[in-house]
């Protein structure tokens, strides 16, 4: 049966989410971005120059990618909202990830504002997809309100640490509905790879490809690692054993002995 | 309690720190920590660190990579007004010199902005010398409102303000501040301050933590190097980039690291502050703030500004000029009326060339007005 990955009333191949800040050139992120089979592609609206002729980068944004506009930048609520609107006006679908850091240091989400956003965007006809701290109260409030999707943190952006957030992202992938996407702190194929195998619908990675000595290949290697971890944890991945043979029954075995 | 509590506090640590005592090990523990104590930017800064400058160069260079990417952002300054009513002896618009004065009026102005639109460019530093009664607040405002059409994000570098008028030039459209402190030596401060408003070494001290709670998007602070001991002014200006980043966690805070360059006037005596001191200067401030913004201006030349690029630097400037009017009004045969001499004096498609060839995006639109 083909696996389809669904997310806002839609259907893509790939589940491996591209962003496309960091890249040395729009050239190499557009060729990253073919490599990786990415279906949904995220960008910063903040870095759309609708006026340049030759620098504009939805240009180079493949064209059978689904473009997902983030807020990245936006302090609060409110300048997310505007930014949404904003790239709905200017013609770049109603797809946004919503990203609000109060928090320059680390750049952690603030889940309170994120949601917010999301109740606003959501009655507006967005799909929305909220960049957010692993919470799962705040991912139930969210999903409630309407969110395509959640995207808890691994790690903080640009750290390339990997899923740090492990045991609260496997909770959220237990009791979320909606999809889970690790989003930020990925920093290499195996950390994707091990997002995919605890049951995460997706990930999102930029950094890891894009600073890359070799973006392209980066990309294929990410999305090899991302089908890989998909099929193992669709095949039902055995649990880890002790590291020695264990006894037969040492606390039932009781049960089968003589009275 | 503001950075100039800090600061004292401060100079205790300074005070206290033996350089002498630091050894190769605990410069390569600097390296690797992440501690924010100051004596860790201390070490950073010391004369036995200096013998490590590629072990520094190899970390930061992979903090700003993962940090901020292979892409450098790009403005350029305008000069409103070269009239000044202080007297700052390092400087080309002091009020003493004998130069032609000018204030822009706001079709000079929008001539400005078209011509440096036209280049590509969607931010802009706006610049005044310091005299209020010649570029007022209100004058400010009408500029940042002509330019609002041209640009998607103007910054300030003007005269300190209170709180409030911080406040009132943010909600007209200015994202952020450039203020530099000049020198966090409170003693040359005040001899090279002769006369004039600026010679309040605390209201300046503190005006861009009062820009940050005036709802700034950014604040860059910056110490001008060459009044005292780089050392000493780069520790004190990474003290109050961190002060300002615990502080105003919303706020992006970033430094500038300025050299003296001439300029009219006849002050001398500057501190030397070579190239190698100036790496280890961005270097020490990379590690120590990972998410700090690093400007670098065409004060320094081609060819160095070409080799700081990977080692921390976030944003440059391309296709400068220090003089009211410069690009396309100021006749340049006249005498000399900018506020310093550039060194590096490509046009904007030069820099974005030279950004590419080393690898890197020139990037030239990094944020709206909302």
């Amino acid at each position: 049966m083909e696996d389809l990955f669904r997310v806002g009333g839609r259907e893509f191949q790939s589940r491996l989410l591209l962003g496309t800040g960091k890249f040395a050139n729009y050239a190499v992120m557009k060729k990253a971005i073919e490599e990786s089979g990415s279906d949904i592609v995220t960008v910063a609206l903040r870095r759309v120059d609708p006026g340049s002729q030759a620098d504009n980068i939805l240009d180079f944004i493949p064209p059978q990618c689904t473009l997902m506009t983030n807020t990245s930048g936006a302090r609060d609520a409110d300048e997310a909202i505007r930014i949404a609107r904003l790239a709905k006006a200017g013609g770049a679908g109603n797809w946004i990830k919503i990203e609000v850091v109060q928090d320059n240091k680390y750049l952690l989400p603030e889940n309170l504002e994120t949601l917010k956003a999301v109740e606003v965007l959501v009655k507006e006809g967005f799909v929305v997809l909220p960049y957010m701290s692993p919470d799962l109260s705040m991912a139930r409030r969210m999903e409630d309100a309407g969110a395509a999707a959640v995207m808890p943190l691994g790690a903080p952006i640009g750290s390339n640490r990997g899923i740090k957030t492990r045991e609260l992202v496997e909770i959220m992938v237990r009791e979320i509905k909606v999809p889970v996407i690790v989003d930020a702190g990925i920093g290499s194929p195996s950390q994707a790879c091990e997002c995919m195998e605890i049951g995460c619908a997706a990930v999102l990675v930029n950094t890891a490809v894009a600073i890359s000595e070799n973006p392209v290949q980066m990309a294929s290697a990410f999305r090899d690692a991302v089908m890989a971890g998909r099929r193992a944890y669709l095949s039902g991945i055995p649990e880890k054993g002790g590291l020695s043979g264990a006894a037969s029954s040492p606390l039932t075995g009781f049960l089968s002995d003589e009275k | 309690m503001t950075f100039y509590n800090t600061l004292q506090e401060s100079e205790a640590c300074l005070r206290n720190f033996d350089a002498h005592e630091i050894s190769r090990g605990s410069v390569i523990r600097a390296v690797e920590s992440e501690s924010c104590s100051p004596e860790r930017l201390l070490t950073l800064l010391s004369p036995k660190a200096s013998d490590d400058l590629e072990l520094m160069a190899r970390k930061a260079h992979e903090i700003t990579l993962r940090q901020f990417g292979r892409v450098i952002q790009l403005y350029t300054p305008l000069y409103l007004s070269n009239f000044c009513d202080n007297q700052c002896s390092y400087c080309g618009f002091n009020a003493r010199n004998r130069v032609p004065r000018k204030t822009l009026t706001l079709e000079e102005i929008e001539r400005e902005a078209a011509y440096i639109a036209s280049t590509g460019l969607k931010h802009i530093l706006i610049l005044t010398g310091g005299s209020r009664p010649h570029a007022p607040l209100s004058y400010i405002k009408s500029a940042v409102r002509v330019l609002k059409k041209y640009f998607s994000s103007i910054s300030a570098e003007i005269y300190a303000l209170s709180e409030g008028e911080y406040a009132e030039l943010a909600a007209e459209g200015v994202d952020g501040l450039t203020i530099y402190q000049e020198t966090y030596h409170e003693a040359v401060y005040d001899r090279v301050h002769k006369a004039g408003p600026k010679k309040d070494f605390q209201f300046r001290l503190e005006a861009p933590e009062r820009a940050a709670r005036g709802a700034f998007r950014n604040v860059n602070i910056g110490a001008l190097l060459g009044l005292s001991d780089w050392r000493r002014e780069s520790f004190f200006l990474g003290m109050h980039a961190g002060y300002l980043q615990d502080r105003f966690p919303n706020v992006e805070i970033s430094a500038s690291v300025p050299r003296i360059r001439p300029h009219e006037g006849d002050f001398s005596g500057f501190e030397q502050v070579s190239d190698r001191d100036l790496v280890q200067m961005i270097l020490a401030l990379r590690l120590f703030l990972p998410r700090l913004g690093i400007t670098l201006s065409t004060r320094e030349s081609p060819w160095l500004r070409e080799n700081l690029v990977p080692l921390g630097v976030t944003r440059m400037s391309a296709g400068s000029t220090t003089e009211v009017g410069g690009h396309t009004i100021a006749c340049h045969d006249a005498e000399d009326a900018s506020q310093f001499k550039i060194a590096d004096e490509r046009n904007v498609e030069e820099i974005k060339a030279m950004l590419v060839a080393r690898g890197y995006q020139p990037v030239l639109k990094d944020w709206m007005q909302l």
